[in-house]
């Protein structure tokens, strides 16, 4: 017992980057260690996925990065950590990371009992279902008596029953813990259904050994807002990476972006002053510099610029703006005005 | 028979009968055993075919073998592929790649792809000579330790004990730590690396005066105990200011590291801590106190009594709850608390089965000569009872470095877990068997190994004794 | 008697606060007062940080979910039912139910072939020997999480599709999502088949007794395991036509995808039992052999003098010995069994760690209940298992003297 509170004690020391106050100042904290530490999942292509030499790509990757360059001026001061499932809520909560952004589920019990805040929407998904194309079964209400293979611990599984109790369909749920493996047994033959998000069967579509032998049903059975959650009681840190978001959208609104940021930032747009902080003291506000979405757009980019380079119809992925595309143009991406 | 041949044909000739009798001089050399009895034909016949039982059971035998071997020989190797740059070297003419249809074996390339991915995980390309130095200091320390006849063995256990710990620490994560405060309130001083060592002389000085008070308490004589207290802490603190030195190398987190590297820290660091534990909780186990004996035994029958996977999830998810506001872990820290308190448990019935091991008078004969408690450990008991653990200890370790495996629960990245996120990659599709028969392969050549060694041990220990 | 009143008096000059603390009893009373402080301290700590993060957070705590709706689905529950209303107290049941299960035939299998290879590893058979030895080196130096997955992926591999189901005839169907067998069903009066195979065991076991009694008596035999089988088999035999037949089998039947009803038995609990039974029968073939090469060569050539044929010698002389030395080692392959069912995370099959400790964990958030519960529960499992173990050990040593 002796030796194991001296080597807590020593382990806190050791490794250094560990105490951090997760109590009020989350952004003082973030400064003081130099970067921001954000809980990504363990590898889902266009939303959180490390290449073979550890450089994470993906929308909830450019979240983070457009959350350190607002904070430091600088996207690559950020520290990525890759949270199961079953991890993600505790490592947030107990202040291992300081923005959770792993393609996580806003519901109401999630808000409101696990003293976290959902800091916005930065995809809008829902539950669809892929079989395979032989079946040759074309609406979800087909299903009836299908082995259905999904991920433990998630809305996903709970959809899935509501939906085939509502419909009064019969099916068999296999439940893996890791996503790599729900795939695996998806191609193996086990089920005849994978049901998670539908940007994620998009992806992991890509795993199975001859994707083109797959088909997404057109149903969608439930409402997934994914986005970034931080801790409750620091409106502060709340309110950075709820506006980090914004700042994408409205820089997409205003057609600024990475490409043309040289260009566009001597426009005299008061709206685009207003956001690349040559007007006004909103940086000031957040406790940030005040080019704080100059950076973001400068260094991340606009939120189409995001979607089209992870999930965009020019990706592997190949998934239509849909839902995701800017309130102006039919989508549901709306970004508060920054004045 | 032939001695009595001869004998009579001696008797003909001395009794005069004409007939030439052949008298054998020399013994004739003995007849080679019938070709049924000797060589390949007489093994079989007394090892395969001896009887109709044993006979039926070879045949079933060789049936057995030869539905598995040839199946398990042609993936592996006569029908592998050896060399390629990505999936389509191992499709086949329907797959759009140029094997005969209906191609079936391992995908042996995709393994070279990611060998490297394998042994260090994501360890940044640019600092990979880190890691590898360590492993080669590793081993290069431990061969020596295995050869019982090698010399310097004192200088060896120091280096393996003191030196490479440090030196692996400091390599592998880049050192240049920061440490801050922990004892007196930001209100007298401020968080600096001053205030640090500032603390640390304060908590020093605090657990000096602790081990004064319980050893005046029991002995009366603190001086010697002090003086181990300073020392010890001294080392701790010298290692602490190495680690806090910028030797000017990149900092890389855990998440980064993985594969077999990862497997070996965690076995490696769980044993290390765990023997010392193990040690004290099989003395309290075997102690006179009831309290120390019954906390003891709680402690050991509690992680024996729960399964590995279910500590490495409350490290992973219930141990952040318990720590102070504020306070957090590396995950792979947890882990290793974890791993190293589940093992200590193991490693103390090993220690408890040494103790028993070590006969009544050799207690009674060092409290004979007046030897205190710790004393009569230290130089009587533990020497010998350790030295009969020691396959015990080897076991554990190779239970342990199985159970590492485990940790891909805990989203750390060994080389299951590796392996299941290289899967995930869209280039190497339905690559599934040659990932596990390599990781398996790795495995057993490391326990398999592990566990001759352990019994060449025992072989010698018992002789030893003898 | 007088120098006992020198050192009485000797101990009485000294100063009584050295002697106090000299003294081995007050030593380690105080040793021992400081360590329990320690350790309380250390509790109530942890207990009071785990309060106020969790207070802090607004997570909710106490085991008031156990009454909840869990509200998914899980497709393995031979004996408790269970829908996606059931509460996650029934969730709990559901998960010890599938890891009993799980350990009972695991350890059944795993004796069974433990034995078989361990007797072969002795056999003079070279062959078989050395198919043995290799049995158990490669099985045993390999992690076992990595030879759950061999094994899932290659029965799944083995089995075919869904659709493309292999027709056992009355054992059901077979396929890629499991064993679809007939599934019993129970009408009234059925339970007077289950009290007659009780009532069958305990005749069995009685005769037994007095079978042993008259034998010791009188040298006369009585065949009790014939008449023991017939007992066992033919109760149930005779309640089942006697109550008019109440059992009836539903046989699966097929549906779009493949066959449905019927009592599924899932791959993954196959593969599972697979993995677990192999992977430990390696290391029980490793005791069977310890334990058979401890008894003296000396025993079976006495006993062949008193005149046992070789299958009462063994039965009598030699396997109670050797299982004097299997028993405790044996024990702890049990209990390693038993925890190592919880590998059943992998590869989804629904017992207390992936079910419990996995997905209600995960759906509730509440860590600490739900890992405690499960610790516990296998702190259970496996003090239960061990006291059973000592309790037939401690017989077992009997029979030896």
């Amino acid at each position: 017992m002796k030796t194991k509170i001296l080597s807590a004690a020593l382990g806190a020391a050791a490794m250094g980057a560990a105490t951090t106050a997760a109590s009020a100042a989350t952004l003082d904290d973030v400064k003081a260690k130099g970067f921001v530490q954000c809980g990504v999942s363990q590898g889902l292509p266009g939303f959180s996925n490390p290449d073979s030499a550890g450089n994470w790509t993906g929308i909830d990757v450019d979240l983070c990065r457009a959350v350190a360059a607002a904070v430091f001026g600088d996207d690559t001061k950020v520290k990525f950590v890759p949270l199961s499932a079953k991890e993600r809520f505790t490592a947030l909560q107990s202040g291992e990371v300081d923005v959770l952004s792993r393609n996580t589920t806003w519901t109401m019990s999630r808000d409101t009992t696990l003293g976290l805040n959902f800091a916005g929407v930065n995809y809008y998904d829902g539950q669809g279902f892929m079989v395979r194309k032989d079946l040759g079964v074309k609406s979800a209400l087909e299903l009836s008596g299908a082995s259905v293979c999904t991920n433990t611990g998630t809305t996903t599984e709970l959809n899935v029953a509501d939906y085939f109790r509502a419909n009064k369909l019969e099916y068999e749920i296999v439940a893996f813990e890791k996503a790599d493996e729900v795939v695996a047994a998806y191609d193996a033959g086990r089920c005849d259904v994978y049901t998670t998000d539908q940007s994620g069967l998009y992806a992991q579509r890509l795993k199975l050994t001859n994707p083109n032998d797959h088909v997404v049903l057109p149903e969608i059975i439930s409402k997934e807002p994914l986005g970034p959650v931080v801790r409750q009681g620091d409106d502060q840190w709340f309110n950075i990476v709820k506006w980090t978001h914004f700042a994408m959208v409205n820089a997409e609104e205003l057609g600024i972006g990475k490409a043309n940021f040289a260009d566009m930032s001597a426009s005299d747009n008061p709206e685009i002053k207003r956001l690349i902080g040559t007007e006004g003291e909103f940086g000031a506000s957040l406790g940030l510099g005040n080019d704080w979405a100059a950076n973001i757009v400068k260094l991340v980019g606009n939120y189409g610029e995001i979607f089209d380079a992870n999930v965009g119809p020019n990706t592997d992925l190949a998934i239509a703006r849909g839902t995701n595309d800017l309130w102006s143009r039919g989508g549901l991406q709306y970004a508060p005005p920054i004045r | 028979m032939s001695d009595t041949d001869s004998q009579t044909a001696l008797y003909r000739a001395e009794t005069g009968a004409l007939e030439i009798a052949f008298v054998r001089e020399q013994m004739t050399k003995p007849m080679p055993a019938p070709a049924s009895e000797v060589g390949v034909v007489g093994w079989m016949r007394k090892n395969l075919f001896d009887g109709w039982f044993n006979t039926l059971l070879t045949l079933f035998a060789l049936w057995i073998l030869y539905l598995i071997l040839p199946g398990i020989l042609n993936f592996n190797f006569f029908n592998a592929v050896w060399s390629g740059t990505d999936r389509l070297a191992c499709s086949d003419v329907n797959q759009g790649g140029e094997l005969y249809e209906g191609w079936k074996g391992a995908c042996w390339p995709y393994i070279g792809a990611y060998f490297k991915q394998f042994i260090f995980g994501r360890y940044p390309d640019a600092e990979l000579w880190r890691p590898i130095l360590v492993l080669i200091m590793f081993f290069a320390g431990l061969i020596p330790m295995l050869i019982p006849s090698a010399p310097f063995k004192r200088e060896n256990i120091i280096y393996m004990l003191g030196i490479f710990p440090v030196v692996a620490f400091i390599l592998l994560t880049g050192g240049n730590l920061n440490y801050n405060g922990f004892l007196l309130p930001n209100a007298i001083m401020a968080d600096s690396a001053l205030k640090f060592w500032v603390d640390y002389v304060l908590l020093t000085a605090v657990i000096c005066g602790v081990v004064h008070f319980i050893v005046r308490g029991m002995d009366g004589d603190s001086r010697r105990p002090i003086m181990l207290t300073i020392f010890a802490m001294a080392l701790l603190g010298i290692v602490i200011f190495l680690s806090s030195i910028d030797f000017g190398l990149r900092f890389v987190e855990t998440p980064q590291w993985g594969g077999f590297l990862m497997t070996l820290v965690i076995a490696v660091t769980g044993i290390a801590a765990s023997l010392p534990l193990g040690i004290a909780l099989a003395l309290g186990r075997r102690s006179q106190m009831p309290v120390v004996k019954l906390l003891s035994v709680i402690f050991i029958e509690f992680w024996r009594g729960v399964p590995l996977i279910t500590v490495l999830f409350m490290s992973s998810v219930m141990l952040p709850l318990f720590l102070p506001e504020g306070v957090t872990f590396d995950k792979l820290l947890r882990a290793l608390i974890g791993v190293a308190l589940f093992s200590a448990a193991y490693m103390a019935e090993v220690v408890r089965g040494g103790l028993q091991a070590i006969p009544k008078g050799q207690y009674e004969g060092a409290q004979a000569l007046g030897l205190a408690f710790w004393q009569m450990m230290n130089l009587v008991v533990l020497p010998q009872a350790l030295k009969l653990v020691i396959p015990g200890i080897v076991n554990t370790f190779i239970g342990l470095f199985k159970d590492t495996t485990l940790v891909v629960f805990i989203g750390i990245l060994d080389p299951i877990g590796r392996a299941s996120a290289i899967r995930a990659t869209s280039d190497w599709q339905g690559i599934y068997w040659e990932l596990f028969i390599f990781i398996g392969a790795v495995f057993w050549i490391f326990c398999f190994s592990m566990s001759r060694y352990s019994m060449h041990l025992e072989r010698r220990l018992k002789t030893d004794h003898r | 008697m007088a120098s006992g009143e020198v050192v009485s008096t000797h101990s009485v000059d000294e100063k009584p606060k050295v002697a106090l603390l000299n003294d081995p009893k007050v030593r380690g009373t105080i040793v021992q007062a400081v360590l329990l402080i320690f350790i309380i301290w250390l509790i109530y700590n942890m207990v009071n940080n785990a309060a106020i993060n969790l207070a802090k957070a607004g997570i909710a705590s106490g085991f008031d979910f156990l009454d909840r709706e869990a509200g998914f689905g899980l497709n393995f529950s031979p004996f408790i039912d269970y829908t996606e209303t059931s509460t996650y107290g029934t969730v709990y049941m559901v998960g010890l139910q599938n890891t009993l299960i799980l350990a009972v035939l695991g350890v059944i299998f795993a004796t069974i072939i433990g034995f078989v290879v361990g007797v072969a590893r002795l056999s003079s058979n070279w062959v078989v020997s050395k198919i043995a030895y290799w049995y158990v080196e490669i099985l045993r130096n390999i992690p076992l999480l990595l030879q759950i997955f061999i094994w899932y992926k290659g029965v799944l591999a083995t089995l075919p599709g869904k659709r493309d189901s292999i027709d056992l005839g009355v054992v059901g169907q077979l396929n890629a999502a499991g064993l679809f067998a007939p599934k019993p069903i129970f009408a009234a009066g059925a339970s007077a088949i289950f009290w007659a195979f009780l009532a069958g065991i305990a005749l069995t076991w009685i005769i037994g007794r007095w079978a042993r009694k008259r034998q010791m008596a009188t040298g006369q035999q009585f065949p009790v395991f014939w008449t023991g089988l017939g007992l066992v088999l033919g109760l149930p035999i005779l309640a089942y036509l006697v109550t008019g037949m109440p059992v009836s089998l539903e046989y699966p039947v097929s549906g779009n995808f493949g066959p449905r009803g019927g009592m599924q038995v899932i791959p993954e609990f196959i593969s599972l039992l697979i993995a677990l039974s192999t992977y430990t029968a390696a290391f029980i073939a490793e005791i069977v052999r310890a334990g058979i090469l401890a008894v003296n060569r000396g025993q079976t050539e006495a006993s062949h003098a008193l005149g046992l044929r070789p299958g009462p010698a063994l039965r009598l002389v030699i396997i109670p010995q050797a299982l004097r030395v299997i028993i405790p080692p044996l024990t702890s392959q049990y209990l390693n069994l038993t925890k190592n069912s919880s590998l059943a995370v992998a590869i989804a099959y629904p017992d207390l760690t992936a079910v419990f400790a996995g997905t209600a964990l995960n759906q509730t958030g509440q860590a600490v209940e739900i890992l405690l519960m499960t610790m516990l529960t296998y702190l259970a499992i496996s003090l239960a298992v061990s006291l059973f173990m000592n309790w037939y050990n401690a017989k077992m040593a009997l029979v030896e003297r």
